[in-house]
């Protein structure tokens, strides 16, 4: 038998559940109460497509170093899903821990020799105090949580505030949980000793707020002046809408007479959902629709008219494994092409790649922003990692003195005044013309929009020199857009190297945490943080300063990487692909290893894709 | 169609509405469609029903799919905001256009090909949000633009130009409008510009959603003999249950009727519909018995024209969203950004 593991604020807890069993709020309470601890903590939810019966897990990662990606392996598995039992005892690191529930005798066979079991009779225990089924079913999670906090180390006052605080609502179920809580806890105490895992009272979580990226994306929305939303319901872009929802009731109505200064639709499918979009953003209101990568290949016809006939919408796309139905509940960025690239002819278009929550929110409402002033179509990239799981993030921050930028909007004065009004007019040589919105003036400044080729008055044209004037132009336009999108976010390493890793997105955490290990092993990587597409010029330049490149992806084509190959004319040979894309968030060993052997270091353990 | 484009001036002892504007200001674009074209007609309903009723040209938004009719807004109301969308889906970005500002009065325009085969789904969740607009279908039962295949509207039985007989029903949008909720529902035909005009007027300024299902027979493709939606056709077999009379403001009414004969209904914004009976026991405020009666008459093969159902009580999706008064493209910065102190609240919540 290997040594047990020994930490201290630093370690991986995985509960294996059931699904629709209950456990989601016991496992979060258990998170919460290590937050309230001031121990930063990440958590990720694995879930299937599915309401009750399937197997879930729920992630958690301690880190007194505030490390918050997936650090890959397990330290302490709590099975409570005996249809998963083999692959979970499998997965806990040599000298880890097995909690289990101990009421029915186990063959010994079923356990593992290089780690510690730790059984409690958890079922009888339950049943030994409640009679009825549904108290059973939900309150045995409560006494594992009982019986955990003893084991770690958790203060047991902590768990006590939050369940008071968990039913405040509800008031009559409060004596309840507590005494389940007590009887996991007494009996841990009575029959079992402290594990290696500890908990230590700290002050690292500080001002930090607990959000996931859905929730974020939405109020960011809010803040973004969005006023119109139509959504179709699908896993896991639904909570954006429901937080943009929420967040409306809270935030904006009219104080006096309580009416909406939002309209909020579910409409039919994703096509009348982007078909709404798009007529409120030709109308001038601010819109966005949310879903994910079935969403997108759906909307593919009025993304490209909102591309051709240059009109202002957003969609928040929040992904997940494909192709087709795919994945439904697992992570992936592998929407990126067709996003970048969505709608038949020659398309192009802005990508925004939040890394986290903070971003949901900052990027979230500037999308509003970048599509009223390059009048066109933007997506904001989210995955279902940054999405749905609540991330350890500083609190949201907003330029109160920062106005809404409405983009070049032409207006009943200037056009008394005899501005000459070309819809599609490159009057500032940016690409980007000017609108009108309807009924702006009795007389002038009218005009047809169409998703067919047109002069610059917006008069049907077939003319081939006057076609590709347009294009043209809408490709200055797309140029325009590199000076205005978030510019990308180079972390030069300690010492010169000819290496450097390109990443984006829900990566970050682990990417931060890989780069750490990698350093503390004298190994160098310059690292470039991508936020948007079009690509700045300086995207280019990192690649042409360095030798080989990393490209780290959550995807099986490396589709940034094809980006950059294809807008950029970089040689294929510099590119190296780095992909993670099994459906679980990449976790920092797995980084760490597949860049030290791409730098052709000897590492002690290969590189699994994932953990 | 023709090359020659229309001078702008006018005849000085041309008519003017309240507004002081003439018919010609109602006018837009030369058409590009067929001689004879029944839309061509439609959009002269269109441009005379929108002088008549005092509307300022530009306070229209007028939004179609693609096919002929979809066309068709091009050649009128110049002055007005017009979107050309993408096939079967005018339903949905009418509603975003409604939604971002409620002001303006939204004109939907769409072919049988349109409504009832690709836009259907939108069609049928347009009505039944009640998105206030009038939507017209300017229905011939075939696909103009690419010569002449059957559309979903077209007669089982009914002949193409090349003989081929349709054995697929026919889509039946009016009796698919009552039956999802629109609060406004009328047939029409393109020849009978005296039933249509007064229809297209009454829809514009109906509160919710008003479908107008107009025969307009294709002169190229669906003419002939053996065609349900030709000329001919649609002429014999024509059933008006009522004629219109729209008033914009309630007044006496002066011309004597037969006891009984008359119906009068006030829509939500005091515009007054004066409805004279033809058949008698034909009600369009009753729900139920409007749709037993399109439905008998259609199986006796009779096309029932008129203003068959309408809710004057109606109310629209802004009625059940309850969004303010002020246009949402209108809301100023400090309407629609939380302050500071939200933020920090919500920021509390989230530790």
């Amino acid at each position: 038998m290997s040594a047990s593991i020994s930490a201290v604020n630093d370690f991986v807890v995985k509960f294996a559940n059931v699904n629709g069993s209950g456990s989601a709020s016991a496992n979060g309470l258990f998170v919460k109460a290590i937050l309230r601890m001031g121990v930063p903590v990440s958590a990720r939810n694995i879930f299937p497509s599915n309401i009750q019966g399937l197997p879930t897990w729920y992630e958690i990662r301690v880190s007194g170093h505030g490390w918050l990606g997936r650090r890959g392996g397990v330290d302490l598995m709590v099975a409570m899903n005996p249809q998963t039992w083999d692959k979970d005892v499998a997965e806990i690191d040599s000298g880890g821990y097995l909690f289990y529930d101990s009421t029915k005798p186990m063959p010994t066979d079923r356990f593992r020799d290089d780690i510690t079991i730790v059984g409690i009779p958890l079922t009888a225990l339950c049943n030994a105090a409640y009679a009825e089924p549904s108290k059973r079913k939900v309150l045995k999670n409560i006494i594992y949580l009982g019986a955990l906090t003893y084991l770690l180390g958790i203060e047991r006052g902590v768990v006590e505030a939050l369940l008071s605080e968990e039913y405040a609502s509800k008031p009559a179920l409060i004596p309840a949980n507590i005494e389940a809580f007590q009887i996991g806890f007494d009996h841990a105490r009575a029959t079992l000793k402290p594990l290696g895992l500890q908990l230590r009272r700290s002050d690292k979580v500080g001002k930090r707020i607990f959000v996931d990226g859905n929730t974020a994306a939405g109020l960011g929305a809010v803040y973004g002046g969005a006023t119109v939303c139509a959504w179709y319901p699908i896993t896991p872009s639904t909570s954006l809408a429901e937080s943009f929802i929420s967040y409306c009731r809270k935030l904006r109505h009219d104080p006096e007479t309580g009416e909406a200064r939002y309209a909020i639709v579910q409409a039919e499918d994703e096509i009348a959902s982007i078909g709404i979009v798009t007529g409120a953003g030709w109308n001038g209101a601010r819109a966005f629709t949310c879903t994910s990568g079935p969403g997108i290949s759906l909307m593919q016809e009025f993304i490209g008219l909102s591309y051709f006939a240059e009109i202002p919408a957003v969609i928040f796309d929040v992904q997940r494994g494909g192709p087709s139905t795919g994945m439904p509940t697992r992570t992936q960025q592998s929407d990126i092409l067709s996003a970048a690239y969505a709608s038949h002819g020659d398309t192009k278009h802005v990508l925004l790649l939040p890394e986290g929550p903070n971003e949901c929110f900052e990027f979230g409402a500037l999308a509003f922003d970048l599509a009223d002033r390059l009048q066109t179509m933007i997506f904001v990239m989210l995955d279902l990692d940054m999405g749905m799981n609540e991330w350890l993030i500083d609190p949201f921050e907003w330029d109160h003195d920062r106005a809404l930028d409405r983009g070049k909007i032409m207006t009943a004065e200037m056009l008394e005044a005899g501005a000459d009004f070309g819809r599609y007019k490159d009057v500032d040589g940016d690409g980007i013309p000017y609108r009108t919105l309807p009924a702006t003036h009795p007389s002038k400044g009218s005009y047809f929009t169409r998703g067919t080729s047109r002069d610059p008055y917006a008069r049907y044209s077939e003319e081939g020199a006057v076609y590709v004037d347009n294009m043209e132009r809408l490709l200055r336009k797309f140029d325009s857009a590199k000076a205005i999108v978030p510019a990308p976010i180079e972390r030069r390493a300690p010492k010169k190297t000819s290496y450097g890793v390109i990443y984006y997105g829900s990566t970050s955490p682990a990417m931060d945490e890989a780069l750490h290990q990698l350093e503390a092993e004298g190994l160098a990587v310059d690292a470039l943080r991508i936020r948007a597409f079009p690509f700045a010029g300086e995207i280019f330049d990192f690649i042409a300063h360095h030798e080989l490149v990393f490209v780290v992806e959550q995807n099986r084509d490396a589709q940034l990487r094809a980006l950059l190959i294809n807008e950029g004319g970089v040689d294929p040979a510099r590119l190296v692909k780095v992909l993670n894309y099994d459906g679980s968030p990449i976790t920092a060993r797995f980084i760490k290893t597949e860049l030290a052997r791409g730098m052709e270091i000897a590492t002690p353990r290969a590189g699994e894709m994932v953990r | 169609m023709t090359f020659i484009a229309k001078p702008a001036f006018h005849h000085p002892s041309l008519k003017t509405n309240a507004l002081g504007f003439t018919r010609r200001d109602y006018e837009g674009k030369v058409s590009t469609l067929c001689a004879g074209c029944g839309h061509d007609s439609i959009s002269a309903a269109i441009v005379q029903a929108c002088f008549e009723i005092d509307l300022e040209p530009h306070r229209l938004a007028k939004l179609s799919g693609i096919g002929c009719s979809s066309k068709t807004p091009d050649y009128f109301l110049g002055a007005s905001h017009g979107f050309n969308t993408v096939h079967g889906r005018m339903p949905s970005v009418l509603t975003g256009a409604n939604l971002a500002n409620r002001d303006l009065i939204y004109l939907g325009v769409s072919g049988d090909g349109d409504s009832a085969s690709i836009g259907l789904g939108q069609f049928a969740h347009a009505m039944r949000r009640g998105v206030n607009m009038a939507y017209i279908v300017e229905n011939n039962g075939v696909y103009g633009l690419t010569k002449g295949q059957f559309s979903a509207t077209a007669d089982k039985g009914s002949k193409s130009k090349k003989g081929v007989v349709n054995s697929d029903s026919g889509i039946d949008l009016v009796a698919l409008a009552l039956q999802l909720g629109a609060t406004f529902v009328a047939r029409s035909f393109s020849g009978d510009k005296d039933q249509l005009v007064p229809l297209v007027k009454a829809a514009l300024r109906h509160k919710g959603a008003a479908f107008i299902d107009v025969l307009s027979p294709c002169i190229a493709f669906n003419n002939h003999k053996g065609s349900t939606k030709s000329f001919d056709w649609v002429r014999e077999h024509n059933e008006a249950v009522n004629r219109l009379d729209v008033l914009m403001a309630r007044m006496a009414v002066k011309a004597a009727y037969e006891p009984g004969s008359l119906t009068e209904v006030t829509q939500h914004d005091g515009s007054v519909l004066l409805l004279r009976k033809i058949a008698e026991d034909y009600d369009p405020t009753d729900h139920v018995g409007a749709i037993n009666y399109l439905q008998q008459a259609h199986a006796a093969g009779e096309i029932v024209t008129g203003l068959l159902y309408v809710d004057p009580e109606a109310e629209d999706l802004h009625d059940a969203l309850a969004t303010v008064k002020k246009p949402l493209n209108a809301l100023s910065d400090a309407e629609l950004v939380p302050s500071a102190a939200a933020l920090d609240k919500i920021n509390g919540a989230l530790r």
